[in-house]
This record gives C-alpha cells, sequence and structure tokens, in this order.
C-alpha cells in the first residue's frame, strides 16, 4: 500500500487556518480528506459540510472525516490509516504554538506515512507583529523556518506596499519557502495538497487559476531521479508543488515529490507512466523543463 | 449521640496558634472534636479513650500540593533508581547504583516472567548520577532479544529501549533523521527516546502509553499505601485527563471504607478548549465527594528546565541551547482564566522558567481586571526559577506558590553546571523569598519524578543541599516550622482547603500524621529521617506496618 500522504497545517491563532480547512473540505471533490486537529473546538468545520458528528469523528459530505487527537496524535494517525475507506490526505491542523517541523519529524518516524510538506498560515496584516512579539515572536518564526510553502492570508487587509514589505520580510527569514498570497483562505487547493495536484492534473486538461498554472513534463528517457526531483526543488525555479513518475538510469520506475524547496524520491511500481505535474506561478512556467 | 475517642499522645503539634502544643485530641464523627489535655475534652461528655498513640508525636496531615498517582502505577515495574526508594508494601529498594546493577535487576524480573511475549518496564533512570553514562540497546539487549524492555527516565522525558521494542515501534532502521533519536556508528538508533513524540510509538510496546497518567484501580490503592507510609492525608493528582471511565474508577476507590487519603485530581488543559474545560469541571465538581475533590484545572505553560523545554528570560540556557517550548498560548491561557474566574473554578499553571511565570503573571492580571476574584488562589505550580520581582506580582495579583524542593536535591547540580548557571541556580525555588514577600506557599515532590515524603521535601527546603552535598543558595533557606507549615496547611491553602485540613482545631477533618519522632526536635539536618508510623483519615485509623 502506498504511503499515506501527510500535510501539516500550522501557524499561530487567528491566521486563518479553520477557514482555509473548511475551503478544502468544500472543494475536496472525491478526494477523502481526514483533518486532525488538537481539539474540535479550535477547528469549527462549516455546519453545512457536517454529515454525522460524535465524541471523536465529524463526517463530512464527500466522504472526508475530521478529528481530534487531544494529546495523542500517533494513536490518531494509526487509527486514520486503519479506517475504510482509507482517506486519501491526512491534514493536521496543529496548534497555535506548535513547532510544525517537530510534528512532521514525528510523522516521518511512522511507518506507512509520507509527509507531503509543511504549510504555515500567516495573517498579513498582524504577522510582523507577531514575530516581534514578547512571548511568541521566536515560536512565530520557528513555524515560518519550518514551513515549505506560506500562505500569506488576508492580503486584502494590508496596502499594496506593506504586502510587498512582508513578503519580503518572509522569503528573507525563510529563503525556501514558497509564498502565495491569498485573502479569506481562499487558496488554490492544488498548492495545499498533491493529492488535489494529482486528481487534477487527471481530470484532463490543465486548468488555470487566477495565479497559477499547471503543466506535465514528460521525460522520453531514463533520468538520474534525484538530479530531476533536486531540480525541480530549485528555488530559482519556483514551482510550488510537482509530483509524478519518471524511470531512472537503472531502469527502476520512481515516484517525484517535490513541494517548494522540499523534495523526495521512492520506488514505485512499475507500470506507473513517466510524467510530472507540476504546479507554479503564472508567468515563470516557461522556464521549466526537464534538466 | 456519636462515639466520641479521645486519644492521648506523646505530643500533639497542631499547626494552630492557639494551641500549638497539646496531649489529647478528641474526634467524633471524623471530625476534631477538640484538642487539649483530657481534662478539657472530658468536658464534651462521655468519650472512650484510647492510648495507642500514648508513646507517638500527631501531627496535621501532610499535604502533598502536587503529585501523580501515577506513582502508584509505576511501582508494578522495575525500580531503576539511583537511590533508595520504599515501595506502597514498604519494602525499601536499594539504589540501583550502576548500569550493571539496572541490568541485573531488570534480568532478575526477566527470570520471573512467565509470557515469553510480555514487555518489561522500568522506571526512574537516571544517567547522571553515573557519569552521565547512557544505556544502550545492547545493554537491554542483554536482558532479552526476545521480549520488548522499555525503562523510563526519572525525568519522564526519555525512554531506553531494547531492539526488539525498537523493532515492534517500526524504529529499527537506518536513515532516521530526527532530534529525539540518537544514533549510533552502525546508524541505527541507540535505544534511547527523547520527547513524548519519539516514546509514543514505542512505548506503546513496552507498557508506557499516554493512559499510564490515568492510574488504575490497583495503582490508586497503592497510591494510597504510600500514602500511609509518608504521613500524607491529602494528595493531588496534577494533573489528570478525568475520562468518564477515569473518573467512575476514581470515584469508587476512594469510595470505599479502607482508602486512606483525600485526593484531589486536577482536569488537565489540554485537547480541549478553555470552555469546554471549564464547563467540564463545573459539572466535575457537583460529583465532588469528601475523598475524591474534583473541580479544579490544571494548565501547562512550558516544559522543563533539565529538558531544556522550558522558556527562560534573557540570557537564556546557560549551555546555549535555544529557548524551550510554549505548551499553551497566551491568548488560550488568558480565556481559560476568565472563564474559570467566572465560574469560580481553581486554575493551577504549571511554569518551570521565568519566562512562563512572566507570562502567567501578564495574563492573569488583565484577567483579573475583567472578573474581579478576592480569594481566587490562582497557584503557580514548580515556578523554579522565579525572580524577586515575579514574587511580588504573584503577592499583588494574590497568587499561591508550589515550588519544587526536591528537585533541587536531585538536579541542582545540573541546573548549576548546565541549563541555567551558578547565578541562576542559587534562587531557584525560592522559599525564602515566597514567605518574605508574603505570597502563600507550598512545597512539593510531584512524585513519581521524585519519591512521594512531605518530610523530606520540608529538609530539602530547610538545607538547601544537592545531591553532590553543597548546599546551593543559602539565603533561600526557611526554617523548620516554615517548612513544616508549607507541608500542611501551607498547601491546604493553595487547594482552598484549609479550613477542613492542615491543622490540627475544632471542626476540622479528623486526619493526623502520627509520627515516631518529633520534626520538632530532630533538628534541620536530620528532618528527612522522622519515622512515620502512619495515618488518621477522617477518623479512620492506618497503621503503616499492617498495610
Amino acid at each position: 500500500m502506498p504511503a499515506l500522504p501527510v500535510t501539516v497545517i500550522g501557524g499561530y491563532l487567528g491566521a486563518g487556518k479553520t477557514t482555509m480547512v473548511n475551503h478544502l473540505l468544500r472543494h475536496a471533490d472525491g478526494v477523502r480528506l481526514a483533518v486532525l486537529v488538537n481539539e474540535f473546538g479550535e477547528l469549527a468545520i462549516d455546519e453545512d459540510l457536517i454529515e454525522a458528528e460524535d465524541d471523536t469523528l465529524i463526517s463530512i459530505a464527500g466522504g472526508c472525516v475530521c478529528c481530534s487527537f487531544g494529546s495523542d496524535l500517533t494513536g490518531a494517525l494509526l487509527e486514520m490509516a486503519k479506517m475504510h475507506p482509507r482517506p486519501d490526505h491526512l491534514l493536521i491542523e496543529s496548534s497555535g504554538v506548535a513547532i510544525p517541523g517537530a510534528i512532521a519529524g514525528s510523522v516521518s518516524l511512522l511507518d506507512g506515512f509520507h509527509v507531503d510538506g509543511v504549510v504555515i498560515l500567516a495573517d498579513a496584516e498582524t504577522l510582523r507583529d507577531s514575530a516581534q512579539d514578547k512571548y511568541m515572536g521566536d515560536t512565530v518564526l520557528r513555524q515560518i523556518s519550518d514551513a515549505n510553502i506560506i500562505i500569506l492570508n488576508k492580503t486584502d487587509l494590508v496596502a499594496a506596499d506593506a504586502l510587498a514589505e512582508t513578503s519580503a520580510w518572509l522569503a528573507a527569514q525563510n529563503p525556501n519557502v514558497r509564498i502565495i498570497e491569498t485573502q479569506h483562505g481562499n487558496v488554490v487547493p492544488e498548492a495545499v495538497l498533491d493529492s488535489f495536484l494529482v486528481k487534477a492534473a487527471a481530470s484532463g486538461p490543465h486548468h488555470h487559476t487566477a495565479n497559477m498554472e499547471m503543466m506535465t513534463l514528460t521525460p522520453d528517457q531514463r533520468v538520474d531521479v534525484d538530479d530531476l526531483a533536486r531540480h525541480l526543488a530549485d528555488e530559482n525555479l519556483g514551482l510550488i508543488r510537482a509530483k509524478g513518475f519518471a524511470t531512472s538510469l537503472s531502469g527502476q520506475k520512481m515516484l517525484i515529490q517535490v513541494v517548494g524547496s522540499r523534495w523526495a524520491t521512492s520506488e514505485a511500481a512499475q507500470d506507473k507512466a513517466d510524467g510530472i505535474v507540476c504546479l507554479g506561478f503564472k508567468g515563470q512556467m516557461s522556464k521549466v523543463a526537464l534538466p | 449521640m456519636s462515639d466520641t475517642t479521645i486519644y492521648t499522645a506523646r505530643k500533639i503539634i497542631t499547626m494552630n496558634r492557639n494551641r500549638p502544643i497539646a496531649s489529647h485530641v478528641a474526634v467524633r464523627d471524623g471530625r476534631i472534636l477538640g484538642v487539649g489535655d483530657l481534662e478539657e475534652l472530658a468536658t464534651w461528655g462521655e468519650y472512650k479513650l484510647d492510648e495507642t498513640f500514648a508513646d507517638k508525636i500527631l501531627m496535621p496531615g501532610l499535604v502533598e500540593g502536587h503529585a501523580h498517582t501515577m506513582e502508584g502505577t509505576l511501582w508494578r515495574y522495575v525500580y531503576c533508581g539511583y537511590f533508595d526508594r520504599a515501595d506502597p508494601d514498604g519494602k525499601m529498594w536499594e539504589g540501583a547504583r550502576t548500569i550493571d546493577a539496572i541490568l541485573d535487576r531488570l534480568k532478575q524480573a526477566e527470570v520471573e516472567m512467565t509470557d515469553p511475549d510480555a514487555p518489561l518496564s522500568g522506571w526512574s533512570l537516571d544517567p547522571i548520577y553515573m557519569d552521565n553514562k547512557r544505556v544502550t540497546r545492547a545493554d537491554l539487549d542483554s536482558v532479552s532479544q526476545t521480549r520488548p524492555i522499555g525503562v523510563l527516565h526519572a525525568s519522564g522525558h526519555i525512554l531506553n529501549v531494547n531492539t526488539k521494542a525498537l523493532e515492534l515501534g517500526g524504529l529499527m532502521k537506518t536513515g532516521l533523521n530526527h532530534p529525539g533519536i540518537p544514533l549510533g556508528a552502525d546508524g541505527y538508533p541507540t535505544g534511547e527516546l527523547y520527547g513524548p513524540e519519539t516514546m509514543t510509538p514505542v512505548g506503546v510496546h513496552v507498557g508506557f502509553n499516554r493512559s499510564l497518567t490515568d492510574s488504575d484501580a490497583q495503582g490508586l490503592r497503592d497510591f494510597g499505601k504510600l500514602c500511609v507510609r509518608t504521613g500524607v492525608t491529602t494528595i493531588t493528582d496534577l494533573a489528570a485527563r478525568l475520562e468518564p471511565d477515569g473518573v467512575e474508577s476514581m470515584l469508587s476507590v476512594t469510595g470505599e471504607d479502607t482508602y486512606p487519603a483525600r485526593v484531589v485530581p486536577l482536569q488537565m488543559f489540554m485537547g480541549a478548549t478553555a470552555k469546554e474545560t471549564v464547563d467540564k469541571v463545573v459539572a466535575l465538581k457537583k460529583r465532588a465527594t469528601d475523598r475524591l475533590r474534583l473541580g479544579r484545572i490544571k494548565a501547562v505553560a512550558d516544559g522543563s528546565i533539565q529538558g531544556f523545554s522550558a522558556r527562560m528570560r534573557w540570557p537564556g540556557y546557560h549551555n546555549g541551547a535555544p529557548n524551550g517550548l510554549w505548551y499553551t498560548a497566551p491568548e488560550q491561557l488568558a480565556q481559560l482564566y476568565r472563564l474559570a474566574l467566572a465560574a469560580g473554578i481553581q486554575v493551577h499553571t504549571h511554569t518551570n522558567g521565568d519566562e512562563a511565570t512572566e507570562m502567567v503573571l501578564d495574563t492573569l492580571g488583565p484577567a483579573l481586571t475583567d472578573v474581579p476574584s478576592p480569594d481566587h488562589r490562582f497557584t503557580l505550580q514548580h515556578c523554579q526559577l522565579a525572580d524577586a520581582a515575579q514574587f511580588r506580582r504573584m503577592k499583588n495579583l494574590g497568587m499561591c506558590v508550589n515550588l519544587f524542593a526536591n528537585h533541587h536535591f536531585y538536579w541542582g547540580d545540573e541546573h548549576y553546571r548546565l541549563t541555567v548557571g551558578p547565578e541562576r541556580a542559587l534562587r531557584m525555588n525560592a522559599c525564602r523569598t515566597a514567605l518574605d514577600t508574603g505570597v502563600p506557599m507550598a512545597i512539593h515532590s510531584d512524585a513519581p519524578v521524585t519519591p512521594l515524603g512531605p518530610f523530606f521535601t520540608a529538609w530539602c527546603a530547610v538545607n538547601r543541599i544537592t545531591a553532590s552535598g553543597r548546599v546551593q543558595g543559602e539565603s533561600e533557606k526557611i526554617a523548620v516550622e516554615e517548612a513544616l507549615y508549607a507541608i500542611t496547611i501551607g498547601a491546604a491553602y493553595t487547594l482552598h482547603m484549609d479550613d477542613e485540613v492542615g491543622s490540627i482545631e475544632v471542626g476540622k477533618k479528623a486526619d493526623f500524621a502520627i509520627l515516631e519522632d518529633d520534626p520538632t526536635e530532630i533538628g534541620g539536618p536530620n528532618l528527612k529521617d522522622v519515622r512515620v508510623w502512619g495515618t488518621v483519615s477522617g477518623g479512620r485509623v492506618f497503621c503503616a506496618a499492617d498495610l
């Protein structure tokens, strides 16, 4: 069974994590998401999405679920992996004070799970203040430095020049991160979870969103798979995500997964067709090519 | 009319200034009818004279304001600690002072096990007393290669396991890249696991899982025995998950006729919102009984100093380690404090580092402005690194403090040398400053982190001696009388129970510590050696030798 992808969603209180999770659930479109939260009270699932609810599990339209893990994340992950049908993707909404890299590190210890990246929500209006906060400042900075993707949310609340300044500041804090600006948590789902990207790629002609586009690279021969993955993760290329298959120099089919500057390769079934779907910012895709 | 029993004692130390010393105490309906001499007490009418304690010293039943009932459960595992320690049945386990001694003890336990697949669990390991020599999985493999083995460190933050346990937990592989999993030269884990996220996947296979913190019925009964042996009649469980089954079990066990202590479990603030937590505790409080005092909350602001997860103010850790972790955000704590104050529910907050203490002070202040609560007695637990200015703020905010006196003995040298450096190590657990500032103070063991035993805790606060024998922080020593106050009425005050327990005076619960030695005469240097005969809890007599 392929490893279950896990995305860690973090960010300080009030950054818009809950709004974004609802947005993802609303656009799950057949991808079965399982959302793990510290505590139910923290994550308010939109009423109209809820199909059924008990003490430990909320069932959501479209086969998604939400469960609270309290103090036992490992236990909750193992439970989720045993569910029938198995979820397609796990999303951990970490608490406002959590260090998301530590959570991702813990997930990586468990067999049968694959870390699909750390996505941090940041409030464009208050981020710089939180980063200066007497108590929480260093925690906010650690969250930023752990991120593969930062969703800079609530951009409608700040002037353009202030936004540009905040964005530049973020990039300086974490040069490897991809920053996606958004409002009301309305992020392109494909950018947050690779399961959405795979589904979008499979659903026919690549659609284009407001400020992102998708394309597929198809190697026509065997490649150095690690080289290719490293190339796709290069910050100069600026890809947000990439995922797909290629054949290694020795003839082994390999899965390539890229989120921001983080990349991983692993052995895959030989019957997979070569092809890597890439998601990037509009206007930057022209340089995306095989190395 | 109910029966009255008058106990004769060699001496009764009442902790009540109007009658500090007496020879007799009268008990009726589990309460103190009076204390004085026989002639005075006889004026209450018919009585039965009981000479059981004629050669004993009586004190108010001791109050332990910060312990965990888990101590009772852990004794079913193999004790691997460095120091001698008594188990619930009174057996004194000699400290295991070398790794070989620990392995021998584990081997002996292994031989006696009948189920070949059952895990072997040990506890209270602490390499700092053994030149910091680390236990490896190869060491534990020498005990068994087929049975999973896990030994929990005294701090509770580190777990040592053998190869079999690593295999069962899916960690017996190369290529791991995690700060909590040191790797050996061969690229495999050495068998030491740091922090809950690395301990959990393996811990479940070696007898250490989350539910261990909820002591089961047997664990709670064993915990009660430890209370009798140490003179304790009121004790906290700080903190508990208090899930429905656990609450029923605690109600049932503490309700047994022979249960010897009042247990005060605090609901942990974790995994639920402030509102859910306060609502739950308001409901639990209605179910409180005489011996199970439900209805309080424990919050945790930061981690531990020796684990480098406590939040420190400038200049931070002495060895340059990065600042620690917040376990609860200030906003969440602010919400909890407001809701709890409004509902009349007391909150105790764990802080270790001085930045965590500062955060709590900054957070409680505005909450009290919004919800004025003159007698809230919100208590800082551990609060090990607070400075004089912070104690003054505690006083102004009406806070109490429960300082970790035992910690100073066990880890004081480590703090001096490594974590906070010489200057701040002197002010840790500043009992003198607390009292001089007028902050109501208790002192604690945090059992099972250190052994339960209020006279030892009092000795720590009076002498401030570290494990290596140095006096650390001469100016923070307190007098014997002050220490005895801290382990009785002082601790009772932090629980809002000083009207019921903590002194021997008319109307209070007949809760006594029955002693062979007089703690006011034995002398500060010997305070830890006060011998305990047993206790009286609600008028019921418990002799340690008969348990």
